[in-house]
């Protein structure tokens, strides 16, 4: 009972670093300009895919992917971010949501083109496929590196935003974006490379997702969901708000399918639109 | 549009009048929706599912384009009216319209109940609240598989003739006749309250939700009373297609078909009824000519079409073609 309790926690939360570092990007870039970015995911689904075919086609080692999905997500949304997504900044909504369903869709559609509706498999080295023992509880190394990874990636991101002249530029255009502009600060271009670095991150989430959650097509929309639901609920521009959002989304989810895997996925949309309806700003959101 | 002063067109009711009065472009439109009988007696099935998805297109114009309220998750008054027409008539209750009645009421029911959350929100909230509520219940009929079959879908639905004299055929004429009378009746209703005055609020509160209530036009009263008619709209369409495709599958409670009837409404231009009539047409069509190609690559045309809409023609194919009719009317005087 209590090993599986504690099972359950930890699985979850390893499921829950990985919604983090799939959904931080959204958040902050979100908060930043306002703008509704529901391709975010395909970024994530491209790096996935980036990780696979070096690893299948050319061998590389999975740990030597990951910088390169980080630089493949972050490469291509800094490109889209400029000829597609800049000119809507001003625009509705709708216009937003539209076209970025627009890139999902394409997305989806070449994905499937170039590798099929197949699950795509990933061979882990063998370092990362063993289970820590401790006492009576199993512990799997990969999600223990899953959780490193995001703790890192937690604290170089806190890090960058606190003490960096980059992050207050970005905190100043998130707190006021016209008060930012009227200071001399270039705030598309901060949020260029802000959007360019959350871009990364899903990518780098995409790739270290395939061994827990796999990978197809429809990746790009069944993770949207659980961004969109992280964002909403932790608050817009909150690093620490995604967090605790991720963390506690990934354990009721884990802990739902464990313990009552007939309601599926119900609980977890429950749980997001009372949330919304209680708090629209996010648990740890400030407007 | 013009500006037109009001002493010319005779106050405030000469304009709404004038609005009303049926142009000879639109009896022409009604009356090629009846060419189908003579022209393509084979496609009558796929004349009847475009009659349906325009109406279901139709409903979320009343509220996307004129009130202003992004839904992502409008499918879920669709799959409940189909559901409950389905319901119906596999319990029994075979008669076409006293069912397509009892669901198109479910659905503005529910509507109704979901409105008094709708009405608070606005922008990011709402989109995922409606995103949300669709999952919801789609994940709840997917639960609830042995009433509603689950993925298996619906079996056994059993449609009497409609009026006890013509039976739904396989050539979908009696589909069809259905269909289009129900969209035909339905947009009468919708037409007169896009040009009543409760109509030009809803668009008042579409460009200004908080100046709205001190023009005396309470915002949340009127976006409560246009969802729930949207919802009974779509619960109407919904409830069509399970009559007369005699299934129920769970796709039609899914975020596809919520993201389809957006992409086929701002296809054709939020904010005119025509819009999503004309925009249904066009996809339902062109669906149906490249049926040969995989599905998933149809979303990738689907998906560009989108952003090139979104990027160069806002307001849809309508206003693109208002906008073309004008300056081919300036240039010949």
């Amino acid at each position: 009972m209590i090993s599986s309790f504690v099972g359950v926690l930890f699985d979850g939360f390893a499921y829950g670093m990985l919604l983090f570092l799939l959904s931080v990007g959204l958040s902050v870039t979100l908060g930043m300009m306002n703008f509704v970015n529901l391709a975010h995911c395909s970024f994530a689904m491209l790096g996935g895919y980036v990780t696979v075919t070096l690893m299948d086609r050319l061998g590389w080692p999975f740990l030597a992917t990951l910088p390169v999905a980080f630089l493949a997500a972050a490469g291509a949304s800094a490109a889209l971010e400029r000829v597609l997504f800049r000119p809507l900044y001003r625009a509705s909504d709708l216009d937003q949501c539209l076209l970025t369903i627009g890139v999902v869709f394409v997305s989806v559609a070449g994905a499937a083109y170039l590798y099929g509706t197949v699950q795509q498999p990933v061979q882990l080295p063998g370092y990362l496929r063993r289970a820590v023992t401790l006492g009576s509880f199993r512990f799997p190394v990969y999600r223990l590196f899953l959780i490193g990874a995001a703790l890192a990636v937690t604290v170089v991101l806190v890090a960058a935003l606190e003490c960096t002249r980059f992050g207050a530029r970005v905190r100043a255009a998130v707190d006021n974006q016209r008060m930012a502009r009227g200071l001399g600060i270039d705030v598309d271009g901060v949020f260029a490379v802000t959007f360019a670095l959350g871009s990364g991150l899903a990518g780098l989430g995409g790739a270290l997702a395939i061994e827990m959650v796999g990978l197809d097509p429809s990746f790009a929309f069944a993770y949207l969901i659980y961004v969109i639901i992280v964002v909403s609920v932790g608050g817009l521009a909150s690093i620490g708000g995604s967090f605790a959002a991720a963390a506690l989304l990934g354990i009721s989810d884990m802990a739902g399918k464990y313990y009552v895997p007939q309601l599926g996925a119900f609980l977890i949309y429950l749980v997001m639109v009372g949330l919304l309806m209680w708090r629209p700003a996010g648990l740890f959101g400030r407007r | 549009m013009a500006t037109v002063s009001l002493e010319a067109v005779g106050g405030a009711h000469g304009y709404l009048r004038a609005q009303t009065r049926w142009r000879r472009s639109e009896i022409a439109f009604w009356l090629a929706t009846l060419l189908p009988f003579l022209l393509f007696p084979a496609y009558l099935q796929l004349a009847s599912q475009i009659a349906i998805t325009a109406l279901f297109a139709v409903s979320l114009d009343l509220i996307l384009g004129y009130a202003g309220i992004v839904s992502l998750g409008h499918a879920a008054f669709f799959g409940l009216g189909a559901y409950t027409a389905g319901l119906f008539s596999k319990f029994g209750w075979g008669e076409p319209l006293s069912g397509l009645i009892l669901a198109s009421a479910l659905a503005g029911v529910v509507g109704y109940a979901a409105s008094f959350v709708i009405a608070h929100f606005r922008h990011l909230a709402l989109i995922m609240i409606t995103l949300g509520m669709g999952l919801l219940l789609q994940e709840a009929a997917n639960s609830a598989s042995e009433l509603t079959g689950g993925v298996d879908g619906l079996q056994g639905v059993r449609m009497r003739p409609l009026f006890e004299l013509f039976p739904f055929d396989l050539w979908g004429r009696t589909a069809y006749t259905y269909s289009l009378a129900a969209l035909f009746l339905t947009f009468l209703v919708a037409r007169r309250l896009t040009h009543s005055p409760f109509g030009l609020s809803l668009r008042g509160i579409r460009e200004n939700a908080v100046r709205m209530p001190a023009l005396g036009a309470p915002s949340r009263t009127r976006v409560r009373q246009v969802y729930t008619i949207a919802a009974a709209m779509a619960g109407m369409a919904g409830a069509l297609l399970a009559q007369t495709t005699l299934t129920v599958s769970l796709e039609v409670l899914s975020f596809q078909r919520s993201a389809d009837v957006l992409v086929i409404l701002i296809l054709g231009g939020a904010g005119r009824l025509y819009g999503g009539v004309l925009g249904a047409i066009i996809y339902m069509v062109a669906r149906d000519q490249f049926s040969g190609i995989n599905p998933q690559y149809w979303y990738f045309w689907i998906g560009l079409l989108l952003i090139a809409v979104v990027l160069f023609l806002p307001n849809g194919i309508l206003a693109g073609l208002d906008r073309a009719a004008a300056r081919f009317r300036r240039r010949s005087p």
